[in-house]
């Protein structure tokens, strides 16, 4: 884009340099005109003040010199001569050397300018030396100043009452401020005049500004800086940011004396009556209430300000063993049991004063809970920073381009789960890197920018944390997908599938498009790994894919492994418990309906048809079906599925016990846990029970 | 809404620097060829804030400054003037006629953004 502003600058600066050749000539003729001198100046000052802002800076420079000198007779200091016309046209074309010299890249002869220069300072009168002044940059009014201690600054701004008529809004400065750090403000009223008098164009308040900010004393100033000459300002520093935390802050009447605001004798005068300074000194008349608020203020910042520095003195964190947390979340865990178990008592017993007590413990230990799982959390950011390295690795392995982003690396998630997070990770991002993004000139001739993006990201989303990896690069090919599934005897050749379907065949095990095999990935372990890897932790990936565009994979993760809210459902006389998660809806389910359905299981759910799984025949529970059972329908994986049950007894706090080695290959059930009156009830996997189903579903077709 | 914008220069080049400056950071942008030029289009259109140079044909920079406070309906937007580094004594001249601040030539994109930041609040 740039190229074309120095185009434009160039055709300016030829159609300038005509113009300053025919006014040179005119005024040749006429050497007293004013407005031909003001023309000749103009066209030279455009040339050098464009020039400097587009890179020209030897044209700049030149011009400045020659610009100077017209500056003079432009003012009646100098005659137009015949020599100076002579020169200021050489200038001219030596101008138009130097600028046609930037296109060519020709060599240009620096005698030539120098000569110019020198000829032009001869005529000046007096010949006084004239200073080369090269472009010189001042600096940005909001140049970064290095970052300090924490100082904290007391600032009167007193604008004059014609603020206005310059276009500055005090409250933008005051606003500027508040970017600085911490500040309060205090605006003073009492200069505003009654009604009668008062010019609505004029500002009549003025401000007591006080600042905590690591930013020195030029950043404060260079607010300020374009309306220095239109208020009072008093900068002060009056926390240096280093002081004695323990120290107490000036008193009230000593920083209203230092503010000016006060006299010496007139604080004594106030100290001698020995009543609260503030009040004393706004009775008899000496400040106004606004001052004594603002003297308040910056007392009790500073104040607050050494407290909190005392306080980080002294302690931040504590590093603790990783066991003890793990006891800790244990213990806390046998006391949800014992308080489900005690709330029940209470309930049974029917004594008020008992179940007040009752209650009390259940609310301490639903606190004492979320503060133990808590401090087992930590931010996924340390993860996040290991796979830019991995990025960066295998990009230059593959030689692409790929930058990657991050997102959410504040997000906080339990540390057992953070660490076993990283080998899906780790083969999730190796996949976008691999198969995702892809070489630079494919990329171009697509239309994309070379270099690819992998983007990270980590949000929280209820009780769970939502982890994407997400690519810009050439996404999931359905087509090849499907066949190989067909190949695979996954799916039938003329299935109907929605594409996320589809994209969830490369989750099963050794399944890859890949022709070729590749260091990094294609050799059909990973995906499958992932997938368990995932659901070890009670999460769930979903994928969408766009081709061309680049693809999203979603990982659903729980917040903490050890307790879930769950809903505790009941069948024959057994419990069982359902993450609460994954629970949808729950609805009823009729003698009528079952009969209506002709033995399919499926039901009608507001017009839609649900397919359900009775838990009643899953886990071969003897007795009687009642006459209206329940249907607790969850999402899994995006797919509704009911699952029928004598009743729903409601949410339950559940801690998750792992099941014995005996037991933990059983499908469908992922834990168990106690409940309140010592029985046991087992977990239910959602997932895992809804895969069985489909595949007995598939037997039975077959 | 985005914020409109006025740049008057003589200059094409700067104008059209500004310009692409100012819209590829959200602004609207109307130009002036000269202070005559822009004091006439301020007459019926109003502007969040006026970016001027101050040597002009017609009507000069602080003839345009002028123009403007003494106008209704442009009268309180900030106004920033660009000026080159021969031109220190032209600072207090253009706050005299009313500017807002300034801009010294050369600049870089990014530090007429932060003026118009500063003085937009």
């Amino acid at each position: 884009m740039i190229e074309q502003h120095i185009a434009t600058y160039r055709e300016e600066a030829n159609e300038l340099l005509t113009e300053l050749e025919t006014s040179l000539l005119e005024l040749e003729e006429t050497p007293e005109d004013s407005e031909l001198i003001g023309r000749v100046f103009r066209a030279m000052h455009t040339i050098k003040g464009s020039g400097a802002m587009f890179g020209f800076d030897e044209i700049a420079g030149f011009t400045h010199e020659v610009e100077t000198v017209f500056d003079l007779v432009r003012n009646g200091k100098m005659a137009v001569t015949k020599q100076l016309l002579n020169l200021t046209l050489r200038a001219r074309d030596h101008i138009k050397s130097l600028l046609d010299a930037s296109v060519s890249g020709d060599d240009i002869d620096r005698n030539e300018g120098n000569a110019i220069i020198a000829g032009l300072k001869q005529l000046v009168p007096g010949a006084e030396p004239v200073e080369i002044v090269r472009a010189a940059q001042e600096s940005a009014p909001v140049s970064p100043a290095p970052e300090g201690d924490h100082k904290t600054w007391r600032i009167r701004f007193k604008p004059i009452p014609e603020i206005f008529m310059s276009g500055t809004n005090p409250l933008g400065l005051i606003n500027e401020l508040r970017d600085l750090g911490t500040c309060y403000v205090i605006a003073h009223t009492e200069l505003i005049p009654t009604l009668s008098e008062i010019t609505p164009e004029h500002c009549y308040i003025y401000w007591d500004i006080v600042l905590t900010t690591s930013r020195g004393m030029d950043a404060i100033k260079d607010v300020f800086i374009f309306c220095e000459d239109d208020c009072d300002l008093k900068i002060d520093l009056v926390d240096d940011g280093a002081g004695d935390s323990g120290q107490d802050y000036k008193k009230l009447g000593d920083i209203l004396v230092e503010r000016g605001d006060l006299s010496p004798a007139e604080m004594y005068k106030i100290l001698d009556m020995q009543k609260r300074f503030g009040e004393l000194a706004v009775s008899i008349g000496a400040v106004t209430t606004d001052k004594v608020q603002s003297a308040l203020v910056e007392q009790q910042q500073v104040k607050a300000v050494r407290q909190e520095r005392a306080t980080q003195e002294s302690a931040t964190s504590i590093r603790v063993p990783a066991e003890k947390l793990d006891l800790l979340v244990n213990l806390v865990g046998e006391l949800v049991t014992v308080q489900a178990h005690l709330s029940q008592t209470a309930a049974i017993t029917g004594n008020g004063a008992f179940a007040s007590i009752a209650e009390e413990v259940e609310r301490l230990t639903n606190e004492l809970r979320d503060t133990a799982l808590n401090i087992r959390l930590l931010p996924i950011g340390s993860t996040f920073s290991k796979f830019k390295r991995l990025v960066r690795d295998l990009s230059q392995e593959l030689g692409k381009e790929i930058e990657m982003e991050t997102k959410g690396a504040e997000t906080e998630l339990d540390k057992t789960v953070i660490e076993k997070l990283n080998d899906p990770l780790v083969h999730l991002i190796r996949n976008s890197i691999d198969h995702g993004i892809e070489m630079p000139e494919i990329r171009r001739a697509a239309g994309k920018p070379a270099q690819g993006i992998v983007h990270l990201g980590a949000e929280h989303s209820g009780d769970s944390v939502l982890i994407t990896i997400r690519d810009d690069g050439a996404g999931l090919d359905r087509d090849a997908i499907r066949a190989k599934a067909v190949e695979r005897g996954l799916i039938a050749a003329n299935a109907e599938l929605p594409d996320r379907e589809i994209y969830n065949m490369i989750f099963a095990p050794g399944f890859s498009t890949a022709v070729k095999v590749t260091s990094v990935s294609g050799r059909g372990v990973g995906m499958d790994v992932v997938k368990k890897g995932i659901q070890a932790l009670r999460g769930s990936i979903t994928i969408d894919s766009t081709r061309g565009q680049g693809s999203t994979i979603t990982l659903k993760i729980p917040l903490t492994l050890a307790i879930i809210e769950s809903l505790l459902v009941k069948i024959g006389n057994e419990h069982f418990v359902l993450p609460l998660a994954a629970v949808e809806e729950c609805v009823e389910l009729t003698s009528e309906d079952v009969a209506a359905a002709h033995g399919r299981n499926l039901a009608k759910v507001r017009g839609t048809l649900t397919p359900f799984i009775s838990l009643r025949e899953q886990f071969a529970i003897s007795g009687d079906r009642p006459d209206i059972e329940q249907i607790v329908i969850a999402s899994v994986h995006g797919t509704r599925i009911g699952f029928v049950v004598d009743c729903v007894v409601g949410e339950h706090q559940t801690v998750i016990k792992p099941l014995g080695r005996m037991y933990q290959d059983v499908k469908g059930i992922s834990g168990a846990t106690i409940l309140g009156d010592g029985s046991v009830a087992l977990i239910l996997d959602p997932g895992v029970l809804l895969q069985s189903a489909e595949l007995a579903e598939s037997n039975k077709v077959k | 809404m985005p914020k409109l914008i006025m740049t008057a220069d003589d200059s094409a080049s700067v104008r059209q620097m500004v310009s692409f400056t100012l819209k590829q950071n959200g602004y609207d942008v109307v130009e002036a060829v000269d202070g005559k030029d822009a004091l006439t289009k301020l007459g019926s259109q109003k502007v969040d804030m006026l970016i001027t140079d101050l040597n002009m044909p017609n009507l000069d920079g602080l003839g345009l400054i002028r123009g403007v406070r003494a106008g209704s309906l442009n009268k309180f937007i900030p106004i920033i003037m660009l000026t080159t580094e021969s031109q220190d004594s032209k600072k207090g001249e253009g706050k005299a006629a009313g500017a807002t601040g300034w801009i010294v030539k050369p600049f870089k994109p990014e530090q007429l953004i932060a003026v118009i930041k500063k003085v937009l609040g």
